[in-house]
């Protein structure tokens, strides 16, 4: 029986094959839920917090999940190899670049008031 | 006039999380040739006619990402006025030389520190080690090429917060011209620029965002369009991740495609474009028309390009 991952924040779930990350299933499936970045590890756009589940974890820049937070449950999904049944909360999200309608710039929450010399 | 100054771009340094991924995929994917690995587990890179020795750095750290980019200038005596130049602005910040031969086959280096964050570095010389089809009665492409196999390493584009700051530097300073620019809302506030020290569209691009020395991708140069479509074949065929593409860009008109090295670190492989001119003007795009600036053909644009970055 295949492992089954549950996404807490918009109570979805999916299987995932034996040996395969996380995010890697749930785009096979055309399914959504967690962002999607460079599925290597390097942007943190995945970051996911593990709240239920025994999981490997495959190398991870420190730069989007420290060793406090990894020992804490936090992962980046496209590195997360479940090892059984896992419950997850999405915590990464993809940056808002250039919102034209929220003004000049914008970036994530940041107001649009870009550092600008003047 | 002749080119003169800093000539082009001459090394791009990454990190990775895992050595061997990478040098496979730089390898087989990408193409390139491995040349070295020194004492310190570091491995070069270059591209099948370039005729430096390296183009490409990697070394295996806990965060990928950029280390550094590395310029050529023609002559000592420009490495030396630079150097100077660069020392008395503020500008530049973080300023060292870094012996000859802590690259390899590389003379010394002049390293600093630009507004929005990134390191920079110029040298002079570099050993001649010739490209693959070498300089008498060459054949036009050498036997034997892997995966892609782009000709060089072209241009990075990077994301920083002080644009103002390292296009004034780059321009002022460097010599470089802006070749394009992306402006935004009622104020013309320059949130991209495009800069060239040659006859490219760019040699380095930086977007304008509210963090420092963030790495967009490292970008290499093929020779067609079909060439494009095959390396979008081989993104599929060696399971890379593919980030967008083929598609044309309406900056520089560059046909491209985007994908992801085994750490994050985004590559592009390009073809096309225009020759620049120090006489032409600057191409101004405005954030109302981002989405053909940046995709010509589904003029949309795509939150994991712009905002997926390492």
């Amino acid at each position: 029986m295949s492992i089954r991952i549950h996404i807490e924040n918009c109570d979805d779930s999916f299987p995932c094959p034996d040996g395969s990350n996380v995010l890697r299933a749930m785009e096979c499936l055309g399914r959504r839920g967690i962002p999607v970045g460079c599925r290597g590890g390097g942007c943190g756009v995945c970051k996911v917090k593990v709240l239920d589940g025994r999981y490997r974890n495959e190398a991870i820049s420190r730069a989007c999940v420290s060793a406090e937070e990894e020992a804490e449950g936090y992962s980046l999904a496209c590195k997360l190899i479940p090892e059984s049944d896992l419950s997850l909360r999405v915590i990464g999200k993809m940056a808002r670049s250039f919102d034209i309608s929220r003004g000049a710039f914008h970036f994530y929450g940041v107001p649009a008031t870009a550092p600008h010399r003047s | 006039m002749a080119m003169t100054g800093v000539l082009r771009p001459g090394h791009v340094a990454l990190r990775v999380l895992d050595l061997e991924q990478a040098v496979h995929h730089y390898t087989e994917v990408v193409g390139l040739a491995e040349v070295m690995r020194d004492a310190q587990g570091r491995v070069f890179f270059k591209a099948w006619d370039e005729a430096d020795h390296h183009s490409v750095v990697l070394r295996k750290a806990d965060e990928a990402g950029m280390d550094y980019m590395g310029w050529r200038v023609d002559s000592d005596a420009t490495l030396d006025r630079l150097a100077g130049e660069l020392e008395a602005s503020p500008l530049a910040t973080e300023i060292s030389w870094i012996d000859a031969g802590e690259h390899p086959h590389t003379g010394r280096r002049f390293r600093f520190t630009i507004p929005t964050g990134h390191v920079m570095e110029l040298y002079a010389h570099r050993d001649v080690t010739g490209c693959a089809t070498g300089y008498l009665n060459p054949e036009p492409w050498p036997d034997d090429l892997r995966g892609m196999a782009p000709s060089r390493f072209d241009h990075c584009l990077l994301y920083g917060d002080d644009l103002d700051g390292t296009v004034e530097l780059f321009t002022k300073i460097l010599g470089f011209n802006l070749a394009e620019q992306v402006v935004a809302g009622p104020d013309r506030l320059q949130i991209a620029a495009f800069l060239s020290c040659s006859n490219k569209a760019h040699d380095v691009a930086f977007i304008r965002q509210p963090m420092k020395n963030k790495f967009h991708h490292c970008s290499f140069l093929l020779g067609s369009w079909n060439e494009v479509l095959k390396a979008a074949d081989i993104i599929s065929k060696k399971k890379v991740s593919l980030d967008l593409g083929p598609t044309r860009h309406g900056i520089t008109r560059g046909e491209t495609i985007y994908f992801f090295d085994p750490s994050g670190n985004r590559n592009e492989v390009f073809s096309g474009g225009y020759i620049w001119y120090p006489d032409k003007p600057t191409i101004t795009w405005t954030d109302d028309q981002l989405g053909p600036a940046i995709f010509y053909h589904d003029r949309k644009l795509n939150e994991a390009f712009l905002s997926v970055v390492t």
